[in-house]
């Protein structure tokens, strides 16, 4: 039996089975990420004093992944309008553009993911000596209560951690209600010693790295970009089909191989609309 | 994508006319002048979402309001133009209403969670 509408549209709504489809599961979609924002809001505004950071990402990074998606997003619409145009070689180039923005911006979020894991927060004994600075500009900081180490480890052996970060006062810390104070921040080289890192009830040592364990902003981070990073992957896999294996039909079913394409930039400009909210919420604010 | 009441259906765009597919090559060649213009607007979006994060304002509220507007703008240009709801039919703009309809819902719950009156605030 021969589906109808896959092709032409229906009389009474004027669309194809699949843009009915694919604005039905958008819908959706919605409803999911809002779920995330809303709870992303209820997390931001019932947090403690200090507890919610600000300017912990890497902006330019995060600008660069917006760029990416941008272009993306005008390659595949491109794309799109060269089928229309029936000029397949322009489609295939604008299209294979695509994948390779899909690619970077995973590499980048890769990229900031591992940068999180390495990021530690270090508790170190009030009272203890730190060594703070690089090659002959070192100077010893001797720790107060609440004070904390924050940074990247470079170092780490039996007897001593380097960070390249700095020291906060958790008072100080809470005082921190805008990106821009963090950026003022300057960052050094710290060295501890192994003995100096406090101790929890169980043994182990205070110091944990800024995985979605460590606080809710990074749970909702990670919960957020990695839902998002999953619809890059899933777009790229149908838009690579599509490129690829997928084509054959172009010779076929054009027109239906055109319908395909614009349900498929459908879903890719969503995802670039999402991170257009993503950006300014976890990375600016 | 489809730009059903502006571009042309599928049986047209099957037409053998010649004339039909020089129409067709020049209103296709407009609106990509188009998708460039929305896509320099979104570049320029992006660079000044980051420069007003660079602004040192003391109100979180303003900071917050500024970076949502600029997204907002830049959000109505992407479903607007690159997905094409400017020109959609009408059962989409249903779909589409309905789920405002429910979005704004959660958000109104959210933020009225929120509030120290509110009955379902649970906590302070």
């Amino acid at each position: 039996m021969e589906i109808p509408y896959v092709v032409e549209p229906r009389q009474d709504t004027g669309l194809f089975n699949a843009k009915v489809g694919i604005w039905l599961f958008l819908a959706s979609e919605v409803m999911l990420f809002g779920a995330l924002f809303s709870s992303y809001i209820l997390l931001r505004v019932g947090a403690d004093p200090g507890t919610w950071p600000h300017g912990l990402l890497n902006i330019p990074l995060g600008m660069a992944n917006t760029i990416v998606l941008i272009v993306s997003s005008i390659t595949v619409v491109m794309s799109w309008a060269s089928l229309k145009m029936k000029d397949f070689s322009k489609y295939k180039k604008f299209q294979a553009i695509t994948l390779l923005c899909a690619i970077t911006f995973l590499c980048i979020k890769s990229y900031e993911y591992h940068d999180k894991f390495t990021h530690y927060e270090v508790d170190a004994n009030p009272g203890a000596t730190v060594q703070v600075g690089e090659g002959n500009d070192v100077k010893p900081v001797a720790i107060k209560p609440g004070d904390y180490l924050d940074g990247h480890i470079l170092e780490k052996d039996n007897e001593k951690l380097v960070l390249h970060g700095h020291i906060i006062n958790r008072i100080e810390a809470a005082k921190v209600t805008h990106a821009w104070q963090e950026r003022e921040i300057k960052d050094q080289e710290i060295t501890i010693k192994q003995s100096d890192i406090t101790l929890r009830p169980d043994g182990k040592k205070a110091m944990e790295n800024f995985g979605p364990w460590h606080n809710t902003y990074l749970a909702i981070y990670f919960t957020l970009t990695g839902l998002h990073a999953l619809h890059v992957i899933g777009g790229a896999l149908v838009i690579g089909f599509l490129w690829g294996p997928g084509a054959r039909m172009w010779k076929t079913e054009p027109e239906r191989y055109t319908n395909r394409i614009e349900i498929s930039g459908v879903f890719w400009h969503f995802v670039d609309l999402v991170w257009i909210f993503l950006f300014p919420v976890l990375y600016l604010l | 994508m489809s730009d059903s009441h502006k571009t042309p259906t599928t049986a047209q765009a099957q037409a053998p006319a010649e004339s039909h597919q020089h129409e067709d090559l020049a209103h296709f060649q407009q609106h990509v002048k188009k998708y460039l213009f929305v896509f320099y607007c979104l570049i320029v979006g992006t660079i000044v979402t980051v420069l007003a994060s660079y602004v040192h304002f003391d109100s979180v509220a303003l900071t917050i309001a500024i970076a949502l507007f600029i997204a907002c703008i830049k959000g109505f240009l992407v479903a607007g133009y690159f997905m094409h709801l400017m020109s959609e039919k009408k059962m989409i703009y249903g779909i589409l209403l309905a789920t405002v309809f429910f979005f704004a819902g959660l958000m109104f719950l959210t933020v009225w969670s929120m509030h120290p009156s509110s009955l379902v605030h649970i906590g302070h």
